[in-house]
Parts: C-alpha cells; structure tokens; sequence
C-alpha cells in the first residue's frame, strides 16, 4: 500500500500536503482502489468555506457517490479542472495528477492534528467491525 | 447466504463479493470498466447461476404459458427462445423471463434471482390442465459468454458451428448430457451464448472458457459490469425500471404483447389501459457529462420550469459513450425523443435530453443467421469430457 511518509492523513482517507500557505487535498490510494473506476467529481468552487471534516467534494465511482471531506477548514485556494475530463486520474496517480482541491488554512494547526502515515498504515490494518 | 456452484472459482480469482437478493456474488474481479469493454471489444464470461431455472411440461404447457404470460407461445419454435412478461390481474408486471421451447410439450423459463420463489408459486397456481411446472433451479447452473468473440472462442471448445446458432436459437449439448444446452441469448446488448447445465458442470466449463478466451482478452464478468452493459444497452431490469405496479404499455415493452390471442393473465387491464392511454412513459436520456444519474433521482421540466416530471428508475457510465446515461418515467407529454430535461443531483439541475433506446449498440456484421443451424448430435464438448 503507497502511504506516503510526508503526508497527512484523516479516518476518512483523505490525503493533505503542505504547498507553500496551501494545503493540497486528495483521497489515499487506499481510498481509490475502494472505490475503483472513478468516472465523475464535483469539485468545490474556488472562495468557498470549507470547515474541517464536512464534505467538500463528491467522487463518484460507477457504483456509488462518496463525499470527500476537508481535512483542514479553510477557503478553497485552487480546485483541480483536469479532473472533468479526466477523472480517472484519481485511479492512476492519487498523490499527483488526481489531486482534488487545495485550501488556504483558517487555522494551519489542524494540519498537524491529522494522522501520520504510520498512524494512518495502523487504522488500515484494524480490522473495521462488520467486515 | 445461497452460493453458486462456482463460487470458490470467483474466490480465487479475487472477485469482490456482494450480496444479490442472498445470493453471494461477484461484484467484479478486477474493475466494472475493464469487465465492461471486455464484453463489448472481445469477450465476457459471467457466472448467472442464481438465476432461476424452471421446466414447464406437460400436454397443456403451451396452454398455461398462454394463460400466464403476454406472449402467444403456439407461436414460438421449436428451440426458439422468447422475451416475454408474466403479469398479475391487474396488468402488473411480476416478472420478465426468457422462456425456451425444448420440445412440443417442454419449456425452461428463465426467471429473476429475487422473483425465483413467487414465479414458481404464480406458475404452479395458474397452471391450465395437465402440465407441470418443475423447479430445476437448485441443481443447475448458467454461465453467459458474452461479446464479438464469443461464437470463435466456444467453437474451439464445442464441436459446433455455434456461430450458425442464430438469435434466439438453443441446441443441445449433447457430450455434457442430454440436458445441457447453449443458446444464443443474453443481455448485455452484445452478440453472445448462455449455457444451461447441471452444476457439476459448472466448474470445469468455467475454467475451459477461460482459458480458451485468455488469447483473445476474455476476462471473467462480475455483476456490477452486467449491470452497466444492459443499461447501455436499453434493457430494463426488474425491480428498478418494472415492478408489480407496472404494465408493459408504461415500461415501453409493447412488442412482447400478443393482444390477438385468447384470453391471458392482465389482458383486461391491458385493453382498459391502452384505451385510456398511460400517466407515465419510459425513456432514455443522456448527459453530456456531468454525474451519474442514480435510481429515485429528479427529473424536471426544461428551462426555468423546474416542476418534476418524473424520476431515474436506471443509470450508469457509459463506458462506450464516455457520458453518463439513464432511465426512467416522465409524463407522456415531456416523453419525446429530443426532448431536454432537467436531473436533479445534490440539490444541483444539470441538462440532459431524451434520446431513443438503446442508448449503445454494436456494428451489425453480416448476418449469421442466414446459415444452417447445427444439426443435432454435432455438439462435442471434446476438450471438456
């Protein structure tokens, strides 16, 4: 499993990376081969308020829509356009060209609140009950 | 929860498991996408044992299939297939089922996992004179090999001029036993063959196929791609797009409707309903992009009307139309091909336009049905037995 060591993460899968006053957002690798053949995502508008751990964006897959989760709360900086043409990219490179949104920080702690990637690794192998 | 005889086979192959009306199934093996264009580009294989298998024989098997369902079955051929609806007194649809004519006096109905139980009861309650109705389900499998390269790579694995089935025509398989058969069949949209046999069976066919498309890019088929394939297709699904409180005049299946026979199940409501006209029309339509339209959504008037009109019933990604497509009902007056709308997602209207059914189908090459049908007793599973 690619957990990248510099990253943070959140419970819900959510990748967020420091760039520049920034932070980039994304769903884990993790996250995308759980939801596999991703085919559309509403991104969030560019000067919206997103508040830590509400849904900001939609990835939907041929199955099903699954919110996505801001894991810092803030204003969106930048949104990933690439993405309606190509959503698939979320699928072939989440860390990268699958990038969603990124948020200018209300209140930069809350980054360093998030999960490390060896915290993150340990949730993946914790069984959830029902499955 | 029920499992198919293959179920250990779709276990190693990795399949993602889910729950199908208590049948264990596979969702998809590697990605509903990949599954889907395998089917449309070069071939599929699908485990469709939970489907029901029931034999109707007896003197009056063609009477009581009369009796039950829409279509005339005197018209029906020996070792022809036929779509057709079983309805309730009142015109509602309790199944869609393919039934095929074995013998004078022997039919196998082919009904929905989830209606297995009421159809066999509704066949047995309203069977005419002397005929039996015999639920085969529990020992039978079926798998569909599905795709352009389906009659080529069962040829090398059948002794048959498969390609020489036409549409809608089953033959024996006669080195399997004499109650495994092949037809030309499906719905997935794409040309193809399902295959009736007993479960132990199953494994060693499944396995065969495989192998046999493996060159060709067979991939094993799960569920979820079944699903996206009969939407691209236009095929309606049971449960979603019909139900009990659906006649076939609204669900847009008139062509299965033989209203010149003698009397049948529903007919009177049949009449009523086309006299009087329906409240609700099936459509097709799509998006030029946007999101998946998903059962229950909204669907509203054009423009700054945005009074609801009716709902999505079906919808998927088309994977060979790269767009998203959907079904379901509107009122008859907003139901004309080329007709905008709205779709109503997360509280969002996005455009879409009515178009006519199938929304995808393939390039039709010269005919095969032109040439023989196989004979009987050239059917040799050589490599299988």
């Amino acid at each position: 499993m690619n957990i990248p060591a510099e990253l943070r993460y959140t419970k819900t899968h959510e990748w967020a990376r420091q760039e520049g006053t920034d932070v980039a957002v994304g769903i884990t690798s993790h996250a995308q081969e759980e939801l596999r053949d991703v085919v559309f995502i509403e991104l969030p508008n560019v000067g919206k308020v997103v508040k830590q751990g509400e849904p900001a964006a939609v990835i939907e897959s041929v199955k099903a829509a699954f919110d996505i989760y801001a894991p810092v709360s803030g204003v969106i900086s930048r949104a990933n356009g690439a993405l309606a043409k190509s959503p698939q990219a979320v699928n072939q490179d989440c860390y990268g060209a699958g990038w969603l949104f990124a948020v200018a920080p209300s209140n930069p702690a809350e980054l360093s609140s998030l999960l490390s990637a060896q915290a993150y690794e340990q949730q993946l192998q914790t069984p959830t009950p029902g499955h | 929860m029920n499992k198919t005889a293959l179920n250990e086979k779709h276990r190693a192959l990795g399949a993602k498991m889910t729950d199908f009306h208590g049948w264990e199934m596979p969702l998809y093996y590697t990605s509903i996408l990949d599954e889907h264009r395998a089917v449309r580009q070069a071939l599929g294989i699908f485990d469709i044992s939970h489907m029901g298998q029931v034999l109707v024989t007896g003197p009056d098997a063609t009477r009581t299939l009369n009796h039950l369902m829409v279509s005339d079955f005197s018209q029906v051929g020996l070792n022809r297939a036929c779509y057709t609806l079983m309805l309730n007194e009142r015109g509602g649809i309790i199944d869609d089922l393919i039934i095929y004519r074995l013998g004078e006096e022997e039919f196998l109905v082919i009904v929905n996992c989830g209606n297995r139980a009421i159809d066999v009861e509704w066949l047995r309650a309203h069977r005419q004179g002397n005929t039996t109705v015999t639920n085969i389900s529990e020992e039978r499998a079926i798998l569909a090999i599905q795709g352009p390269l389906a009659s080529r790579v069962l040829e090398t694995l059948i002794d048959a001029k498969v390609a020489g089935l036409g549409r809608f025509e089953i033959a024996p398989i006669r080195t399997i036993g004499p109650d495994a058969c092949i037809a030309r069949t499906g719905y997935t949209g794409s040309d193809g063959f399902e295959l009736f046999l007993p479960n132990r069976h199953a494994g060693r066919l499944w396995e065969a196929t495989l192998a046999a498309g493996k060159p060709q890019d067979a991939h094993p088929v799960g569920l979820g791609a079944r699903d996206t394939l009969r939407v691209e297709a236009g095929l309606r699904l049971y449960g979603a797009d019909m139900d009990a409180a659906t006649t076939p005049w609204e669900v847009g299946l008139d062509w299965t409707v033989a209203l010149g026979k003698p009397n049948f199940i529903g007919k009177d409501t049949l009449l009523r309903q086309r006299a009087q006209g329906v409240t609700r029309k099936f459509v097709g339509f799509v998006l030029p992009q946007g999101p998946v339209p998903r059962t229950g959504m909204e669907l509203t008037a054009p423009g700054a009307d945005h009074r609801r009109i009716g709902a999505v019933t079906s919808g998927t990604f088309s994977p060979m139309l790269n767009q998203p497509v959907g079904m379901g009902y509107v009122e008859p007056a907003s139901a004309a091909v080329g007709a905008p709308l709205g779709l109503t997602v997360r509280a969002q209207r996005y455009a879409a336009a009515i178009v006519k059914l199938p929304f995808w189908k393939p390039e039709r090459k010269p005919s095969a049905v032109s040439s023989p049908a196989p004979s009987s007793g050239t059917h040799l599973l050589e490599r299988l037995s």
